[in-house]
């Protein structure tokens, strides 16, 4: 006996991709399942709206994880409740037709918060939700949409809501979000509804193909082997049972109004890229003389908002400008946000070990928990910066001090903000950091590129700092 | 040539975009998010596609997306984040699809803390989700390779059709250092021959993992260990400084391996003879070379912050002829120089 092959649009005439079988066009889903009409829907869909060449089919894990066998369009089989994921990097990647196709425990469980997410972005993307209330592949389990009431293997006296809570509504969830355009619940369990169906199917495709935005179409579908049922029984379930649970209608149609949503179009031009990253500005490094150039090693703390952190940067500006080795490195995370600060500052003229400064050559101390934290790591010989304003302090043996007003000569030179710049023109008049004179006025030009008003300000509060020195310290 | 300052976060996105790569999915993890800030700050500028993801698994599984489509695609995230990807890249290895993942390493584990560790190697290194798989494990120890090794990941991901990981901590995306752009910019090409865009010529692909039959499973299986093994023997990458001589060997990649050699260099300072072996690729493991310099009678020591997660790979790679000695630091504590120079001179004999 010959097997009669009936060819349907958009799906293959054989399934290969199952591997050998007596029966190269039978699928692999039971007698009486849903899918085999959706698929059928959904295929003949692609086909007459010629969207084959251009379509990205997304399986599932469930029942259709071998979707993949049958549909006639590019196929990409993923990980469980992942689908909306995947369909998101497929389409901003490709910006081409693209469906998940899944199943209730896939969709509306594991991977509800990807199915809520891409909706909410309004990914373009059409999404095909089978709703059978049961586990399939994995043999009849509790769904998020098994009814009240309804036996499964794991619920075997029927879900009971004060255990296992109520049944999922995805169409109602997703119609609660603002980007959805179509959002519609049919049935394949009557000639009428499968009709229905058809007409939403291609709607949603047609959606797609128009580049709109998100679908949604939800299928109550029947699994009689899950279900423990007959296909006639099953489908008598569908319309008379579920459907009151889930009804048939539709949520939104939003295609009339909604626009082709456009993306973008990558550019990956080296001039496009250097522009953007401002390369073409650069300065010519200042030329200086390294030969006797020791390694300095820094240390700058203080409470977060003094300007701890940019301090560090300005130092690491200004040995960069002189074309020294350098490197930054700053206590990071919530300690940024308003605890105390610190961070290391490397510079050097050869390669840089660690970037982690224990015992500095010079440390910044903008407060006095940070001067007691750090003050005993300083190498003997070394400097210890410190903000006058804490008063008396003790400072190790062997370390010279440097009690700076920062804050009071800040707000003397203009600005209440400029402690830190304070402490970079005490920095270079003091020498320690054996970097060119040029080298801190370009530092301050790089800090403030944003926002330029505030260089001639900041070279004038350097200065200022720098005769405080010559007045001051000896 | 360009030098700038740049933070070790964003020459990743830097790299990656001179790359060719197109689409950027993350989701928010310190001390990783800078990558995600300058992705989506320069991603759209350049035409390209950047989602905050609503997850990890949902950032790994649009890379997959992205991948399957042949589009350069890439995230990054920190070890909770990455614990979360893994299910992604398990499939990611088993459907062969090329993509970076960068790993800005913290202290676990669970929650653990923010500072940095390099706790993740053996996650990163050793497959890390379900199945037998491997991915090109990259390790930077500065702001240049940080972008460099992207650049690099993209290319060997490209080339061996499997997930690259740039593996790096966060005292290396945090810190900033002079970093030079590169020199070209690249235009990806797609491969139509197994990618599925959504055209006619790649209608007839599929990207999948599945293999119901046993057999071909193991066939499949087979196939990607001589994969593994042909990586390994042509993607090796390893630094060495003053190893030819050296009595001790210390081994270090990472951050790690910048203490490490200002040790070294303290070290023959004062005569002792000690080199800095850096594996720049964790997998494949640069086993040959290490093997070489096992030859001689050398004492290794693995310097790590993690629980001797590489010190297990350099006793494998040399099969316990030598001694290695573990230097480490646990829970968001950098290894200090000190700690370095004791255990080099408890060695020595000082």
């Amino acid at each position: 006996m010959s097997e009669k092959v009936i060819c349907t649009k958009g799906i293959y005439p054989e399934f290969p991709r199952k591997g050998p079988s007596a029966a190269p066009a039978a699928t692999h889903y039971c007698p009486g399942c849903g899918h085999g009409v959706l698929h059928k829907l959904i295929g003949e869909a692609l086909a007459d709206l010629g969207l084959q060449d251009q379509t990205v089919m997304i399986s599932p894990v469930g029942c259709a994880v071998f979707a993949y066998y049958y549909f006639d369009a590019g196929n990409i089989q993923v990980a469980h409740g992942r689908a909306p994921a995947v369909a998101t990097g497929v389409s901003r990647a490709t910006d081409k037709v693209v469906i998940a196709y899944q199943g209730d425990g896939d969709l509306a469980s594991i991977g509800l918060n990807e199915t809520l997410q891409a909706a909410n972005r309004g990914e373009k993307i059409a999404v095909f939700f089978v709703n059978n209330t049961v586990y399939g592949m994995t043999g009849g389990q509790m769904a998020p949409t098994t009814l009240i009431g309804e036996k499964t293997i794991t619920c075997l006296n029927g879900r009971d809501p004060l255990t296992q809570g109520y049944p999922l509504h995805m169409c109602e969830l997703i119609n609660s979000l603002k980007a959805p355009v179509y959002v519609e619940r049919v049935a394949v369990s009557d000639a009428k509804n499968i009709r229905n169906a058809r007409r939403a199917v291609r709607k949603a495709l047609e959606i797609q193909r128009d580049g709109k935005g998100y679908t949604f179409v939800e299928v109550l579908s029947p699994c009689p082997t899950n279900l423990g049922t007959t296909s006639v029984k099953n489908n008598d379930f569908i319309n008379n049972e579920m459907a009151k649970e889930f009804p048939i209608q539709n949520f939104r149609d939003n295609s009339a109004t909604a626009e082709h949503v456009v993306r973008s179009t990558s550019d990956f031009s080296k001039e496009k890229l250097d522009a953007m990253f401002e390369l073409a500005d650069i300065p010519a490094a200042i030329a200086h003389n390294t030969a006797n150039f020791e390694e300095a090693q820094v240390k700058i703390a203080g409470f977060g908002g003094q300007g701890v952190l940019s301090l560090g940067i300005m130092l690491t500006q200004a040995a960069q400008a002189a074309d020294m080795k350098v490197s930054w490195y700053p206590s990071y995370g919530p300690e940024q946000r308003g605890g105390t600060s610190n961070c290391s500052v490397i510079v050097s003229a050869k390669p840089i070990g660690s970037p982690v400064v224990y015992h500095p050559d010079l440390l910044v101390a903008m407060n006095r928990p940070s001067l007691e934290r750090f003050k005993n790591d300083v190498k003997p010989g070394g400097t210890i910066m410190y903000d006058a304003n804490m008063g008396d302090v003790e400072l190790p043996v062997g370390v010279k001090g440097v009690a700076v007003p920062a804050q009071a000569l800040a707000e003397e030179a203009g600005s209440d903000k400029a402690a830190n710049t304070i402490m970079f023109g005490v920095m270079l008049e003091l020498g320690i950091t054996q970097l060119p004179e040029a080298a801190f006025a370009r530092a301050l030009e790089a800090n403030f590129a944003k926002k330029p008003k505030l260089i001639p300000l900041n070279l004038a509060i350097l200065e200022f700092a720098r005769q405080w020195v010559r007045k001051n310290v000896k | 040539m360009a030098t700038k300052l740049v933070k070790g976060n964003t020459a990743v996105v830097i790299g990656a975009l001179y790359a060719g790569s197109d689409c950027f999915f993350g989701y928010p993890i310190t001390p990783a998010s800078e990558v995600l800030h300058e992705a989506s700050r320069y991603y759209p500028q350049m035409g390209r596609q950047f989602v905050q993801a609503e997850s990890e698994e949902a950032s790994i599984n649009m890379c997959y997306g992205a991948a399957s489509a042949g589009h350069r695609v890439f995230t990054a995230s920190s070890g909770p984040g990455i614990s979360l990807m893994q299910e992604g890249i398990s499939y990611l290895a088993g459907a062969e699809l090329p993509t970076v993942i960068v790993d800005i390493m913290r202290a676990g584990p669970g929650l653990g803390n923010i500072g940095p560790e390099q706790s993740d190697y053996n996650q990163v290194v050793k497959g890390g989700g379900h199945g037998n798989y491997k991915c090109i494990v990259l390790a930077p120890n500065c702001v240049q390779e940080m972008c460099d090794m992207t650049m690099l990941g993209f290319e060997l991901a490209e080339k061996w059709r499997t997930p690259a990981y740039v593996l790096a901590d966060g005292v290396l995306g945090q810190m900033i250092e002079p970093f030079t752009f590169p020199e070209k910019a690249v235009t990806p090409k797609g491969d139509n021959s197994w990618a599925v865009c959504g055209t006619a010529e790649t209608r007839k692909n599929l990207i999948s993992s599945i293999f119901l039959d046993f057999t071909q499973l193991e066939e499949f299986n087979t196939r990607l260990q001589d994969k593994y093994a042909r990586i390994e023997a042509e993607e090796a990458r390893c630094e060495e400084q003053q190893t030819e001589d050296a009595d001790i060997i210390l081994v270090a990649y990472g951050i790690s391996s910048r203490i490490a050699k200002t040790a070294m260099d303290v070290a023959r300072k004062t005569g002792l003879k000690v080199g800095l072996f850096r594996p720049k690729t964790l997998f494949p493991f640069p086993k040959a070379a290490l093997q070489r310099l096992a030859s001689k009678p050398v004492t290794f020591v693995s310097v790590e912050m993690s629980n001797g997660q590489l010190l297990d790979d350099i006793r494998l790679a040399i099969s316990c002829q030598r001694p290695v000695e573990l230097v480490n630091r646990l829970g968001g504590n950098l290894i200090t120089l000190d700690q370095v120079m004791d255990k080099i001179n408890h060695i020595a004999g000082k």
